[in-house]
């Protein structure tokens, strides 16, 4: 069980882009050794079809960074459908030692009762009736969607304080926002998901959608949905710290995630105000425009004064 | 066609967004009505739409006395600190006499396995379980009776869950597709603050805007532009997953065509597959409406049993002039 009294946790999500392998393993060997985090997440959560990719290099990876002192997590997939993709989670449920991260309710199927798993944002909890039900299976740890809004996270984090379960928040990076059988890469190529050529790697961060005028609108990875903005609760730090929040998830994005990580850490810890924390991730060198979090954003009707 | 599927009858599932529509879609013909209450407990919160307990109990029977099943939505995720609205909405679904319930939120379908145990309990498409593992944990876990499957499936996928799983599926043929991961998706959310999972409406029209600009109609979403025709045109409604967008050298319907879902033909192959009810979309549609497409697929469903062929003709009309696709259906969707 979780420290809920304890520091906050920053923990390193799954790089949910399609990363070559030696990029992908440079990375989190640069995480392991270099950048201050506490957990970090692997493992393939987008795309079963990039995931042989990373298998044969996963347990060296993983290895590499509990040597670097962080507790390691491995995610599974976020749509299983067909056989490959279900053994693919089966033969994760089974490692030993291994903690998981469920990004949907399949490994509840094979996952032995009192083992213990990580419950990912792409999992709807959205009440306590759900958190209390998954605390009951084994979840230890709970990242929220990103599109509950503040009282929700409260409300949660209370009943996760109860329960002895870690309430965490997707904390930066392009949220995601959907998942699809249809993989848009694809589309847009001319192409279908079976025969797909892997254009999403052209794409690091993803691939920015538009809207006819030109304004930025969302973008897409493969079969995900993503924000265009890299979201961060940056300024909402003190809140979620009050709501009782206790862990903060930073999503891998192309640029310095030390940068980030220490930003973070030191907002977290009081060490700099929120001015100071933004300038910080401004420079992190960032290929993406850094966007509020959806709990902070306000929207207006179309019918209203000075709407849309 | 195997004999086996030949003797098992097909459910027909139709939409009903007020208890005249209910009745409508009873006499034209459906084996059940599913609807829900004019609250955020269910997927098609609209304004105007949807049952009082009241008009649920008189509306069931109706639907009882004439043969038909109720089936109750209670489809969205339930709020935090808000739970007990959704726990009275499957109480009162059960005081009222409701065949079953379609429930999507884990913690909504274990409350309701524990405390209403005679409660059939059918899985949302919001659930999006798509494999027969899942299915088999809901199934083993909570009791579920039946599955409404996520619009990310092939046919043969479909037969491959059938054959592995303890419980009935259900799948959509007709109305609106959504092209995401069915209750996966927050992007309404992001646009609007609105979204299917916690309100119960996806692209509202609270947040529409048609405005014109130049030689152009601009059709808007949250203050984002998501399609643009010239005037005269007829503007399309701005759902943001339909609309037309730029990424890299691409301009066009990202993410979909606007198009909506007709499986007609699919029927004798779905039911060859091990599909136990059809379900069609659109509780949201006019009773005229509601009257065309239930008849046409009472029809579709009946002569298929009787071994006629399904006129090919016979749902193209009912699509009012839209494009219409197979979906995921056909592997090459995706």
């Amino acid at each position: 069980m979780s420290d809920v009294t304890a520091n906050p946790t920053l923990v390193m999500g799954p790089v949910l882009y399609n990363w070559p392998v030696d990029t992908w393993a440079d990375f989190l060997a640069r995480v392991a050794d270099e950048v201050d985090v506490d957990r970090v997440h692997v493992g393939e959560v987008v795309c079963s079809k990039r995931e042989p990719f990373y298998a044969d290099r996963l347990p060296e990876v993983i290895e590499r960074l509990q040597r670097g002192g962080k507790s390691v997590v491995v995610d599974t997939l976020a749509l299983v459908t067909v056989k490959r993709e279900r053994q693919i989670v089966a033969d994760l449920v089974g490692l030993e030692g291994v903690e998981i991260e469920i990004n949907d309710l399949t490994p509840l199927a094979t996952l032995e009762p009192g083992r213990r798993f990580a419950v990912s944002p792409l999992v709807n909890v959205y009440n306590e009736g759900t958190l209390g039900w998954l605390a009951s299976r084994g979840a230890w740890s709970v990242c929220l969607p990103p599109e509950l809004p503040l009282a929700s996270v409260q409300a949660l984090a209370r009943e996760g304080a109860r329960l002895g379960v870690e309430t965490q928040v997707f904390a930066f990076g392009r949220l995601p926002l959907a998942i699809s059988g249809r993989c848009y890469h694809a589309r847009i190529h001319g192409l279908a998901k079976d025969s797909c050529r892997y254009v999403c790697a052209e794409d690091p961060d993803g691939l920015e959608v538009d809207t006819l005028d030109g304004e930025a609108f969302l973008s897409i990875n493969g079969v995900q949905t993503m924000s265009q903005d890299c979201a961060t609760v940056i300024d909402e730090v003190d809140a979620l710290l009050a709501a009782g929040v206790t862990s903060f998830r930073l999503s891998p994005q192309t640029g310095d995630m030390g940068v980030v990580a220490a930003a973070f850490r030191d907002r977290l810890a009081g060490r700099i105000d929120g001015v100071e924390a933004a300038a910080r991730l401004t420079a992190a060198g960032l290929k993406v425009p850094l966007g509020p979090s959806m709990m902070s954003r306000a929207w207006v009707p179309a019918n209203a004064p000075g709407g849309a | 066609m195997n004999v086996a599927a030949a003797l098992t009858r097909p459910e027909l599932v139709c939409p009903a967004g007020t208890p005249a529509a209910l009745r409508t879609a009873v006499e034209a013909g459906a084996d059940a009505v599913y609807c829900g209450f004019r609250d955020e407990t269910n997927a098609r919160n609209f304004p105007g739409l949807n049952f009082s307990a009241q008009e649920l109990g008189d509306s069931i029977r109706f639907a009882h006395d004439h043969g038909s099943k109720v089936l109750v939505a209670i489809n969205t995720f339930p709020r935090a600190g808000g739970e007990t609205l959704w726990h009275e909405a499957v109480a009162k679904a059960e005081g009222a006499g409701a065949d079953a319930v379609i429930l999507a939120d884990l913690g909504l379908v274990a409350h309701a396995a524990v405390k209403h145990p005679k409660l059939r309990l059918h899985l949302s498409v919001q659930a999006a379980a798509s494999n027969p593992d899942v299915i088999r944990f809901w199934a083993e876990s909570f009791g579920i009776k039946r599955v409404v499957l996520p619009r990310v499936l092939s046919v043969p996928e479909i037969a491959a869950i059938n054959a592995e799983i303890p419980c009935e599926t259900e799948v959509f043929v007709f109305g609106g597709l959504c092209v995401m991961a069915e209750g996966r998706c927050s992007l309404s959310s992001h646009c609007t603050g609105k979204s299917p999972n916690m309100n119960g409406v996806c692209s509202p029209p609270s947040h529409v805007l048609y405005k014109e600009e130049g030689d152009d109609l601009v059709a808007k979403l949250g203050g984002f532009t998501i399609d643009r025709t010239p005037k005269g045109v007829a503007a399309p409604y701005p759902t943001l997953c339909k609309g037309r967008f730029t990424a890299g050298d691409y301009a066009g319907h990202v993410f979909e065509d606007p198009v909506s879902l007709d499986a007609a033909q699919l029927i004798p192959p779905l039911i060859d597959a091990g599909v136990t009810a059809f379900k069609i979309e659109g509780r949201q549609r006019s009773r005229a409406y509601t009257q065309a497409v239930v008849a046409a697929f009472r029809k579709a469903v009946d002569d298929h049993m009787a071994g006629r062929p399904i006129a090919s003709d016979m749902t193209k009309r009912l699509a009012e002039g839209q494009t219409t696709t197979a979906g995921a259906y056909k592997k090459t969707w995706r």
